[in-house]
């Protein structure tokens, strides 16, 4: 079980970088753990502390400028390429983020993403610019269940992509392990049957 | 699960276990494969896909154990599952306790889970340990017509037998653990057609880096990549499980190869490869594992191997690759994709557009990796190094992929070669493709690299990656620079 999403209503905080790969979101060190919480002090690492420092926070990076919040992380295109390490998605989690926009995800990290109730919301590129233009008081606000994101002070606003079981899943809080537990005799029929 | 079960089920569930009927085209490999482990799908939703072989290590697993355990339930199909540990362990001293703390805690549950549920580990000091993607085909645990995954990205590896394999994260362990399924939508379908015959001194690591070159490190995201053409068809085993392990860094959701005689040839005999009646049974069943000849892909890309020149990374992600004589890109020049990187790129790797390769002065060399640590790897460098010496200004790390590949590079004497060209024999682990042990390269040095990865600090926080060959890899290590291993290759008796 995850915690349900349906329409979030929030500033953003802008990280107009493209193709962030996971080593950039979590670096590898932090991967130690052997639970899932306490990763969003580490998200983006490397960008936020100089020399891993943490009392020298990097002021040109966005999570460290008090005047960006939210619960949406808008970033450049390509977000999340390389390795398949939850802990991408967990971190995103844990420092408070529910969505992620972009205007294109890499594979794994979406998938791990939908499985920890954030969501992955891709935008066309010419719609990604407009929110990084907008100014830090901005509001977006995306709505699940039609499936539309929206900029507040312009009204514009885009439709995204989602199958219809993972919206199921994000709306409801369910997780893929209840479903797949629900169907175990199916999967020992298969078994049998494929010998 | 109460009302969660009742939705789903309002999803009219239709079971798909045929193969689609031909008439519209032929059948291509990928499709093959999948539906055999279809075990039914969702409308407008994904698939429940039957996972065959669950790989696992110490990094990925220790959540998804903990959500069993919270959940209450064992692992449904134990003898399905093979553990090892490789990401963070140690490559000196590995009989001793492992020093440092959280690597040591993660080692140890991967112990303690592995013996409560009933899976067999191949842990520190045992002769199979090594890492994951070169001990599952090694051990003849990957076979053509499987399904495998595991939490590691470069699961994709295991695609060179014929396989749909495939890096999960630590949820989707869990399902796997649970039910020996996952939930999954069917990719599109890509192939890359590399025709021709390699130039002297490339080899397969340089057809990938230059595919990777041309179609960039998000060129295949969404799709299965299969690997067709005569110059794939003449690659050994191991040299295409470097083709496939490094379909990810396309973006793809896994890489294949069809099985012919090169990969039966290799898997017949290993450890747990079908023996008797069953090697026949299963032998015959993967000659049908080959994309028919009028079946259809979403994308199609076509190369000459003699185009391809031994090629390396300058870059920060492994699209960002030239042929080791050319000069970096300038921002007129290079693949659109990373245009608005590229500054960005240079400035942490503190090389200039525009300029040539060639000559930079390098730290230190890994030679390491699922992507480049087997046997045939080791063979490569040592034929080249036997009778060098390593250049006085650079630091070599060569380690091996598993305790198999250290005890037959001892057996050969490439340890003796390594010795005498001052390189260092380590031991099996992942090491500096990741920098999760102590083998990190310090920040701002230039390390060449036969890993997969040149991500910022990949190697290490500020570490300078240049993704190449073995064979560039050892030329580096000799001169202490980046050369054309071509050259050397000339000069060589
Ligand atoms: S060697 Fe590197 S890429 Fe391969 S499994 Fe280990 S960490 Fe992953």
């Amino acid at each position: 079980m995850s915690k349900p999403l349906s329409i979030v209503k929030s500033r953003f905080i802008p990280v107009n970088i493209e193709n962030i790969d996971t080593d950039q979101i979590i670096p590898a060190r932090f991967l130690k753990a052997t639970t899932k919480e306490g990763f969003g002090k580490n998200l983006f690492r490397d960008w936020r502390y100089e020399n891993d420092d943490e009392t020298k926070p990097k002021a040109d990076f966005p999570l460290n400028q008090a005047r960006y919040s939210g619960e949406i992380l808008v970033a450049g295109k390509n977000f999340g390429c390389g390795s398949s390490r939850e802990h991408a998605a967990w971190s995103i989690l844990d420092y408070g983020f529910r969505v992620v926009v972009s205007s294109f995800f890499a594979d794994i990290f979406k998938n791990n993403a939908l499985n920890n109730g954030v969501l992955p919301v891709q935008v066309s590129d010419g719609f990604l610019q407009k929110i990084f233009a907008r100014d830090a008081e901005s509001e977006l606000t995306v709505d699940l269940a039609r499936q539309t994101i929206t900029i507040n002070a312009s009204g514009e606003s885009e439709s995204f992509d989602i199958n219809s079981y993972k919206k199921t899943c994000l709306l409801n809080g369910y997780d893929d392990i209840d479903f797949l537990l629900s169907i175990k005799p199916e999967i020992e029929t298969f078994e049998t049957e494929r010998g | 699960m109460n009302d969660f079960t009742d939705n789903m089920e309002s999803n009219k569930h239709k079971n798909s276990s045929s193969i689609p009927s031909p008439g519209a085209g032929g059948i291509t490999l990928f499709d093959k494969i999948w539906e055999k482990h279809v075990v039914k799908t969702i409308d407008d939703g994904p698939s429940v896909l039957y996972i065959d072989k669950h790989l696992i290590h110490e990094v990925t697993s220790p959540q998804a154990f903990t959500g069993l355990n919270k959940r209450g339930i064992q692992v449904f199909r134990p003898k399905q599952v093979v553990a090892t540990a490789d990401h963070n362990v140690p490559t000196l001293n590995q009989h001793l306790p492992i020093k440092e703390e959280l690597g040591r805690k993660q080692v140890e549950a991967l112990i303690k889970n592995c013996a409560e549920h009933g899976i067999e580990l191949y842990g520190l000091g045992h002769p199979f340990q090594g890492i994951v993607h070169v001990i599952g085909p090694e051990l003849g645990i990957t076979r053509p017509g499987m399904t495998i995954v595991c939490g590691d990205s470069h699961t994709s590896t295991h695609g060179a037998f014929g396989s749909i394999a495939f890096g999960i994260g630590t949820s989707e362990v869990e399902m796997v653990m649970a039910t020996q399924c996952l939930l999954q939508s069917k990719p599109k379908l890509m192939r890359i057609t590399v025709d021709g015959t390699l130039n002297k001194g490339v080899v397969s690591k340089d057809i990938v880096l230059y595919i990777l070159s041309k179609i960039s490190a998000s060129g295949a995201t969404g799709y299965a990549v299969e690997f067709a053409g005569s110059a794939i068809r003449s690659l050994s085993m191991e040299a295409r499980m470097t083709i496939c392990n490094m379909s990810i860094e396309m973006g793809g959701r896994c890489g294949l190869i069809a099985p012919d005689e090169t990969t039966f040839n290799y898997i017949k005999g290993r450890e747990f490869a079908p023996k008797g009646a069953d090697w026949d049974r299963e032998s015959a069943s993967w000659e049908k594992l080959y994309s028919d000849a009028d079946a259809v892909f979403d994308k199609e890309y076509h190369f000459n191997a003699e185009d391809i020149q031994p090629m390396i990374t300058y870059g920060t992600n492994p699209g960002m690759g030239i042929g080791v004589n050319e000069n970096i890109p300038t921002t007129e020049t290079i693949h659109e994709t990373d245009r608005s990187g590229l500054a960005k790129s240079l400035a942490y790797m503190g090389l200039r557009e525009g300029t040539p390769i060639k000559g930079q002065k390098i730290d230190y060399v890994f030679i390491g990796s699922c992507t480049n640590s087997r046997i045939e790897d080791l063979r490569m460098v040592a034929s080249f190094v036997k009778g060098k010496k390593k250049d006085d200004s650079v630091e070599v790390w060569v380690v091996p992929g598993s305790k198999q590949v250290e005890a037959q590079a001892i057996k050969e004497g490439i340890d003796k070669v390594f010795e005498e060209a001052g390189f260092q024999l380590r031991q099996p682990g992942c090491s500096a493709c990741l920098g999760m042990n102590e083998d990190k390269i310090p920040a701002g040095k230039y390390c060449i690299s036969t890993s997969n990865r040149n991500f910022e600090g990949r190697q290490g926080a500020g570490a300078r990656t240049l993704l190449a060959s073995p064979l560039t890899a050892a030329a580096a290590a000799i001169t202490g620079k980046v050369s054309d291993i071509r050259e050397l290759l000339q000069h060589n008796n």
